[in-house]
């Protein structure tokens, strides 16, 4: 028997995610095989090369945003969750405190240096490598501190008066130097092979410069030593590439009756600007019977304009005149990413690198099953 | 004598308490187990060091494999970082192959990925730069 071929309306229904004034329905992905009779659902890659699309609505550095059209949620949250989880990024893990006479405790203080996204150059940061940490084992010793696993900051700052501040001075960042310590006093210093590649621009800072990190009083100084690791989001959240990474549903409005007039304004009222439109109904429209336009001809009715900036307030549903006049619904398939890098990288390398490490991961697995049936 | 709550059926082994795990693999300190009371085409598989993000995605292509019956995975303690994973298939195949089937769909699913987002953004940057000079 050959399967069976849904219609174009009935694969429009599946894709539908029916949001409702109390109740969300139509949830669970049914794309399977043995889920519909006689319908084959079974991987097929072609298929999938054919569906799947990606569409771009932005692209900066520190932020991107893409729509991916035709994945399962599962596929999708993997990618969202690697982004946040388990790209290696580099970030301070390690402060050795020589010297901290100022008020801030040597431990907050190292905490909130670790939190400091740094940048430099992304051929040296990938060239860098990640261990994984140890488990707390005595046999797994602390590795080795190599150029390849450890960057090097310092930072030493010391508080003075300033002679040359007016008399009657309050500020104190006129009257002493120093008073504020900031990112960008971390200095770096390279060592073996990082002096070829974090050089120039690629030297390791601060994405941010101005990031205030401790006050200080004339006579109050800091003298520290900052090693910086590879490590990932999932042992600390200093190490997440993102500032987030997040994706929502494709919003879909469906108007089933004609909404026209007075009740077309108030409609639009309900959802973000631009996204309902009012339009003249037509003469044509007006004509014909049984379209619910008939002698409106002229008057305005509300029309879906643009429903990928609606936010589902569901705002609409709580209107009586609107009842069982529009349907709300999210498009099952369709996935608005927004990432934000925290600066060490591209958002778009991001993604790409997400998807990489996914890959990766199934690869790695697949061989250690080789090697189990083996 | 009331009767054992563990059946003594040989077929049904699922419900028999085994101490041991059967096989081990070390693969960067990292292992998968196979759990005890399998049979060719119905097993479940412990993975270590995972979670939802490779759990769910994996069920997923897995449960797209016609000859797959069940998939399921669950995370049974969440301060163990360990994902079971269990399969079921029909005669025509053995749940360590769907389960490498179902690896090598991923893989496949996320270079098409790679492929058709370097392609888009490619575009779109191309598109975008061209309007900031007209």
């Amino acid at each position: 028997m050959a399967p069976l071929v849904p219609s174009q309306g009935e694969l429009q229904r599946r894709r539908l995610i029916g949001i409702n004034a109390e109740t969300v329905t139509n949830i669970p992905s049914t794309d399977f095989p043995g889920h519909w009779p006689g319908e084959s659902h079974g991987w097929a890659l072609d298929k999938f090369k054919n569906d799947f699309k990606v569409d771009y609505h932005r692209n900066d550095p520190y932020e991107a945003s893409f729509s991916l059209i035709g994945l399962d949620a599962a596929v999708a949250n993997a990618f969202r969750r690697i982004l946040m989880a388990e790209i290696p990024t580099l970030a301070i893990e390690t402060v050795y405190v020589h010297n901290n006479t100022s008020v801030i405790q040597d431990e907050v203080l190292a905490q909130r240096l670790g939190l400091i996204p740094l940048k430099g150059s992304v051929e040296g940061i990938n060239w860098m490598h990640w261990e994984q940490k140890s488990t707390g084992d005595e046999a797994s010793a602390a590795p080795e501190l190599t150029d390849f696993n450890t960057v090097v900051m310092h930072l030493v700052v010391e508080c003075t008066k300033n002679p040359d501040a007016a008399e009657d001075e309050t500020d104190a960042r006129k009257l002493f130097h120093n008073a504020h310590v900031y990112a960008k006093h971390l200095t770096f210093e390279p060592v073996g092979r990082q002096e070829q590649y974090f050089v120039g621009e690629g030297a390791i800072r601060p994405v941010n410069p101005d990031i205030l990190i401790a006050k200080m009083r004339p006579g109050q100084q800091i003298e520290m030593e900052l090693h910086c690791v590879k490590g990932i989001g999932a042992d600390h959240a200093k190490f997440s590439p993102v500032a987030t990474a997040s994706y929502r549903l494709l919003p879909d409005i469906h108007i089933q009756r004609p909404i026209i007039g007075n009740d077309a304004k108030k409609f639009a009222k309900c959802f973000p600007k631009g996204v309902i439109g009012l339009e003249p109904v037509t003469s044509q429209e007006a004509s014909q019977a049984g379209s619910g336009y008939e002698g409106h001809a002229g008057e305005m009715k509300a029309v879906v304009k643009d429903a990928f900036n609606d936010t589902v307030s569901r705002e609409c549903l709580r209107h009586e005149e609107f009842q069982g006049k529009v349907k709300l619904g999210r498009v099952r398939d369709h996935f608005i990413f927004n990432i934000e890098s925290s600066g060490q990288f591209e958002s778009d390398t991001l993604f790409l690198e997400a998807v990489k490490v996914l890959k990766l991961k199934c690869a790695r697995w697949k061989r250690g099953l080789d090697d189990l049936m083996a | 004598m009331p009767g054992s709550v563990h059946s003594q059926d040989p077929q049904d082994q699922s419900m028999v308490d085994v101490e041991q795990p059967q096989e081990e693999l070390v693969l960067d300190e990292r292992r998968i187990l196979v759990l005890p009371g399998s049979s060719d085409t119905a097993a479940s598989f412990q993975f270590e060091g995972e979670g939802h993000t490779m759990g769910n995605a994996l069920r997923y292509a897995i449960m797209k494999n016609p000859a797959v019956e069940f998939c399921g995975y669950t995370i049974p303690h969440p301060s163990d970082a360990k994902m079971h994973l269990r399969i079921q298939t029909t005669d025509s195949t053995t749940a360590l192959d769907a389960l490498k089937k179902g690896f090598q769909d991923l893989m496949d699913l996320c270079d098409v990925v790679t492929e058709k987002f370097t392609v888009a953004r490619d575009q779109f940057n191309e598109e975008n730069s061209s309007k900031m000079q007209s």
